[in-house]
């Protein structure tokens, strides 16, 4: 075994590198190859050619994309929806966190905590049910509770307008006992001499939350926030698809890059397209994630991704 | 100066604190109910009479109690019960599987003597800084490994995270190298000594990704929405989908089984007992489970 070398580590490690050999071969056939099949973008697809073997056709597929009027539109949704749903999210989250914290005792912050971390653990499908026992319009029961009070039912699936709030209400309400946990675990590391010092000198509680909670929260905070930032490209596919489906009605205000790629991809199969609007998310997504972490490292090494 | 040294347990001052008592809870209370009350909703409205819906919506409280819709559901339960079988299937197979290769795979890239682990970790994390996008993964998947209408697919694709390997990586790292290099000085093999003494020492965590891997396969519809045409080979969570969206093909269905004679059949009702069928056994497990997921997600939240 004394044998030098990359054949030797070969040798040497052998067992471990078969150990490895299963997760290796999925990488490379699920994300790996199809990374390289980026080049579709790029390429008028035929099925005999394949991904690899396609003509090229220049950036035809790209002027088609931008093109269609549709490439702002869907930027513009994925990214501001994204921005709504970090500050709302996060905001609730380390509000209920500190609450869980200061108020709540043994069995109460047992209770709160197992009530708010229950939409965590449904299907976009089942969430999507539930909006639609509330949003119907002739059954739903915000319709129904409009009824109660002599006003006009309103149609929820065919306006448009209602739907960045509906959206940004539902991303929160799933979220929020799961973003709290994360926060409460936070809280809950912070060292307790401090809150004893603040004690003895006689700080109230709202001084506690505002001068000792607060502050120490916030690097946690940064960072977390950075790296959702990261990711202000990618929509939650299952969210916008249960939600809104195939509506048309409602795509000015609900379309996300991540809907448009698959409804190019399905129903109109323009597979050029569809890849050059998958193209122009990867190279968005990977610069943001690149920009984000830069900012996170020169912030606080440790926690940087890379 | 000297009554202030009298040490107070903390919650326990004045009129602040009893200010902050109140608001708090009601704000909690609130935002809990928010999130639970939704569910009572589709429950009652399950069990209303279809007639009631129609006439005044769903409403919070049944008006008028019926079980008919759940009668329906369990009088010709084929497809349901077919789609119950794929959705447990597939999580078990999925869940033992990935949680076997997940905890291999972290195992490797927590030994500290192993030269190439750092580039090991950077070739699996990057995947999830870039990706190819729908396409690609979509083509690879239908023309080039042949894997629609098939149940590898809703397995495959969900096996292996990214993020549950580092997790698992990090569990793995407070294990003393001590055991390890004892075990390898009697001997034993890299294999072995994963599989009888690192498995058993990891069991915490591997019961906490475990839950989580087994979740994502129980709620997951994407994969069969994308690959999935065969009736025989529908989970649970795509079925429902369908019938959500679909509730003429339903009726055809069941008039084709001999369920009804004709088109007499309360659709409203009929969605919400399948979404309430759909989430029993979440909402039976959640008691038991949740703990494992928060200790998963501190674990996650402090990560080393």
């Amino acid at each position: 075994m004394n044998r030098k070398g990359f054949l030797g580590d070969l040798v040497k490690y052998r067992t471990l590198l078969l150990m490895l050999l299963p997760a290796v071969l999925f990488f490379i056939v699920f994300a790996y190859i199809p990374m390289a099949g980026i080049v579709l973008a790029f390429k008028q697809f035929t099925y005999e050619g394949g991904i690899f073997g396609s003509p090229w056709n220049g950036l035809d597929n790209f002027r088609f994309f931008f093109e269609s009027g549709q490439a702002w539109q869907v930027t513009r949704n994925t990214a501001l929806y994204n921005i709504a749903f970090i500050v709302v999210n996060n905001l609730l989250q380390i509000t209920m966190a500190i609450l869980l914290f200061e108020v709540a005792h043994k069995w109460s912050r047992k209770l709160f905590q197992t009530m708010l971390f229950l939409p965590y653990f449904i299907s976009w499908v089942v969430v999507g049910a539930i909006a639609y026992n509330l949003f119907s319009y002739d059954f739903g029961l915000i319709n129904v509770i409009l009824n109660t009070f002599g006003m006009e039912p309103i149609d929820i699936y065919n306006t448009a307008a209602y739907w960045p709030y509906i959206l940004v209400i539902v991303s929160a309400w799933k979220a929020v006992g799961y973003g709290s946990i994360m926060y409460l675990a936070a809280i809950t590391s912070i060292d307790t001499e401090m809150y004893e010092a603040a004690e003895i000198d006689g700080a109230n509680v709202f001084q506690r939350i505002f001068r000792i909670t607060i502050p120490n929260l916030i690097p946690t905070v940064i960072i977390l926030v950075l790296l959702s930032i990261g990711n202000i490209f990618r929509g939650d596919f299952g969210m916008f698809y249960n939600m809104v489906g195939n509506n048309g009605l409602l795509f000015s205000n609900t379309d996300v890059i991540d809907t448009f790629v698959f409804r190019s991809l399905t129903s109109s199969n323009d597979i050029g397209m569809s890849s050059a609007a998958g193209f122009y998310q990867s190279i968005l997504g990977f610069a943001t994630i690149l920009i984000a972490n830069y900012v996170v490292r020169r912030y606080d090494k440790d926690r940087a991704l890379f | 100066m000297s009554a202030q040294l009298t040490s107070k347990s903390p919650g326990r001052t004045g009129r602040d604190e009893k200010l902050l008592q109140i608001l708090g809870y009601i704000l909690l209370a609130a935002i809990s109910l928010f999130c639970l009350v939704p569910f009572i909703l589709v429950l009652s409205s399950s069990l209303t009479e279809e007639s009631s819906i129609i006439k005044d919506g769903y409403q919070l409280f049944p008006s008028v109690f019926s079980l008919e819709a759940y009668k329906l559901l369990f009088e010709f339960p084929g497809q349901l019960i077919k789609a119950y079988m794929v959705t447990i299937s597939v999580t078990v197979v999925g869940t033992v599987v990935g949680l076997f290769l997940t905890s291999m795979t972290a195992y490797a890239l927590a030994r500290k003597d192993f030269k190439w682990r750092n580039g090991f970790s950077f070739f699996f994390f990057f995947t999830t800084l870039f990706s190819g996008g729908l396409v690609p993964w979509y083509l690879m998947i239908v023309n080039y490994l042949q894997l629609k209408d098939t149940f590898l697919i809703l397995v495959l694709p969900m096996l292996l995270n990214v993020f549950y390997i580092i997790v698992m990586k990090s569990f793995m790292n407070s294990i003393p190298d001590a055991i390890t290099e004892s075990a390898k000085i009697d001997g034993a093999g890299d294999f072995l000594i994963y599989l009888r003494l690192i498995l058993p020492l990891t069991k915490p965590a591997l019961a906490t990704i475990g839950l989580f891997i087994a979740l994502g396969y129980w709620n997951d519809w994407y994969h069969a929405m994308l690959f999935i045409t065969n009736e025989n080979l529908m989970p649970l969570q795509y079925y429902l989908y369908k019938m959500l969206g679909n509730m003429d093909g339903m009726r055809k269905a069941m008039v084709a089984s001999g369920a009804v004679v004709n088109l007499q059949i309360p659709t409203e009702s009929l969605k919400m007992a399948m979404t309430i069928v759909a989430i029993g056994p979440i909402l039976l497990v959640y008691p038991f489970i949740q703990r494992y997921f928060v200790k998963g997600l501190t674990i996650g939240a402090v990560k080393g």
